[in-house]
């Protein structure tokens, strides 16, 4: 079994939207139709994104922290939206663990979008069906393209190498080993979907040193210091007064 | 949830038709032990089908209204074995069907007895049409109410509660309808089916508020902080990663004040019970009968504001990622 999913490192992101403009410029691309937009240059512009880039502050000023965090489909193990659809236009692939929408049978009723709780599921608002990250499923396979490039769009745009790409079935995998040393997390993991996706946390290094590592307790300098003075009035060991 | 007025309209117009349908029935068995008096298919059952059919077909045409591609809708039947929604695509037009076929044999009076029960009670055509139905009609209440129920992270309508108003709810407008159409068709049932409209209101009202009550006392599941998987009490989002609007921002959020919101949630119990509840009383204790059509009426607008605050009652966890543009 494969399970084909990114892993998202929130430490490294930087929010520049590099993975949401990449992944539309190859989905609106290509043979499944394009993402549509409206009113692009108008006042109230919508359109349709697979990938999104959302930015949150965690903590309070002054001690805060910018979390970016790109969303897209989390391609779930167990995916709510796929037993909801009427139609069978929604489906998770066997052979890799990609959900996906056949576009030619979505009758468009958007139950399955009422059916994830993480909301990446779009409507697309010229084409009425419903539309959702493929993982660029028209782009990893293909024998065309040079071995290092049949990865997603947003993977090979990401400047800092935020997003980690491949099979979290393999233990061997790139993926799985960053879930594995980087305490990768799911999103939401109350609702059950056990997502492929996971996101590595914000890291801090910090090195943790006691008191005693920086002062010798045992400096022969010091231990003298640490002897009881003793009263101006008593004879010292080598019979001269103590000051 | 955006509440669409497409989905209202199917779903309180359904409901009401197969109140409507199991309104006659209920005459049509009760007459069958002699408990009424038979009325004729004629005057009676073939009218009372006819409004049940318009109503289901206007709710089944309001739901086309919902697809983007309705062209492709007859695709939705594929997959019964695991949507709620694909089993009510295709208990719908069945129950339609059935609707039809025993309005039918009413009005052309094609009663072959089939069998009989013991002290010689007939059982026809139309019996069999009209059990048939039955069945039909309570899956179909059992579907409509399973494709939200069904969802668990909607919280709101994940409760058997909502298979249970969507059935009463649907019973009592029915039956209000079916009283009304008695008082020209009838007049000799219409206190029985007031009655009995009077009743199904007032355990929908009990049902709605029940409900109501269990939806102000949910605590979400889902956070901010299970959202983005941090831990920290205080996350506020800065930005939804674009400036204008999107399919999630339009689709999940019913985009009314929280004033109207709050007006809504008084005036719906009003509308849909208190009020024809009231109505229906007063006609059974003798008022004049044109207060029956007036009640259904204003009944049924009660049930459109009812599903409105249905819709945008329940809030849906993708929300926590749209809460700020910028």
């Amino acid at each position: 079994m494969t399970q084909l999913a990114l892993v998202i490192d929130l430490n490294v992101c930087v929010g520049c939207h590099a993975c949401v403009t990449s992944c539309k410029q190859w989905n609106t691309s290509g043979s499944a139709g394009p993402l549509a937009d409206f009113n692009p240059y108008g006042a109230d512009p919508t359109g349709t994104f697979f990938n999104r880039v959302q930015t949150f502050e965690v903590g309070e000023f002054p001690n805060t922290q910018i979390v970016h965090f790109p969303k897209s489909c989390l391609h779930c193990e167990d995916p709510p939206c796929v037993p909801v659809c009427p139609t069978g236009a929604s489906y998770k692939r066997a052979e890799d663990g990609i959900v996906l929408v056949d576009y030619d049978k979505c009758i468009g009723c958007k139950y399955c979008s009422w059916a994830c709780p993480y909301g990446v599921r779009e409507l697309d608002e010229e084409r009425k069906v419903m539309t959702k990250c493929t993982l660029c499923v028209d782009r990893i396979y293909d024998t065309a393209l040079p071995e290092a490039e049949r990865k997603p769009a947003c993977v090979l745009a990401c400047p800092t190498s935020a997003r980690l790409f491949g099979d979290i079935h393999d233990p061997d995998s790139v993926v799985s080993e960053a879930i594995r040393e980087n305490a990768g997390y799911p999103l939401m993991p109350e609702w059950g979907t056990r997502p492929s996706n996971h996101y590595l946390p914000r890291r801090k290094t910090a090195i943790r040193i006691h008191e005693d590592e920086l002062v010798r307790s045992d400096n022969p300098l010091k231990i003298d210091g640490l002897l009881p003075k003793p009263a101006k009035a008593e004879p010292s060991l080598d019979d001269v007064t103590s000051w | 949830m955006r509440p669409d007025l497409s989905v209202l309209l199917l779903t309180t117009l359904i409901g009401a038709g197969q109140g409507l349908f199991l309104a006659l029935v209920t005459v049509q068995v009760y007459a069958l032990f002699a408990l009424l008096p038979a009325q004729d298919g004629r005057t009676f059952f073939a009218p009372g089908s006819v409004i049940a059919v318009v109503l289901l077909v206007a709710g089944l045409a309001a739901s086309f209204l919902h697809l983007g591609r309705p062209e492709r809708a007859w695709r939705a039947a594929a997959k019964w074995r695991t949507s709620w929604l694909s089993r009510e695509v295709i208990v719908l037009p069945a129950f339609i069907a059935v609707v039809f076929l025993y309005g039918a044999a009413h009005f052309l009076g094609y009663t072959p007895v089939l069998a009989e029960l013991p002290s010689n009670i007939p059982i026809d055509v139309t019996v069999v049409l009209g059990l048939i139905g039955t069945v039909l009609a309570f899956g179909l209440f059992l579907c409509t109410g399973m494709i939200y129920a069904c969802l668990p992270f909607l919280r709101e309508w994940a409760s058997p509660l909502t298979v249970v108003n969507f059935t009463l709810m649907g019973g009592a407008s029915g039956f209000t309808v079916a009283a009304a159409l008695s008082a020209w068709t009838a007049p000799v049932l219409t206190s029985f089916l007031a009655g009995w409209a009077l009743i199904l209101t007032m355990l929908a009202f009990a049902g709605r508020i029940a409900s109501l009550v269990r939806n102000a006392k949910l605590r979400p599941k889902s956070t901010l902080q299970t959202a983005i998987g941090v831990k920290h009490p205080n996350i506020v989002q800065k930005s939804q990663g674009f400036l204008g609007g999107s399919f999630n921002t339009r689709e999940f959020f019913h985009g009314r004040s929280r004033q109207f919101l709050r007006s809504i949630r008084w005036a719906f119990p009003l509308a849909a019970f208190a009020v024809p509840a009231g109505l229906l009383a007063a006609s059974l204790m003798g008022a004049t009968e044109t207060l029956l059509p007036v009640a259904a009426a204003i009944q049924y607008a009660g049930l459109l504001a009812e599903r409105w605050f249905f819709f945008a009652e329940a809030n849906h966890p993708q929300n926590l990622y749209y809460q700020a543009v910028a």
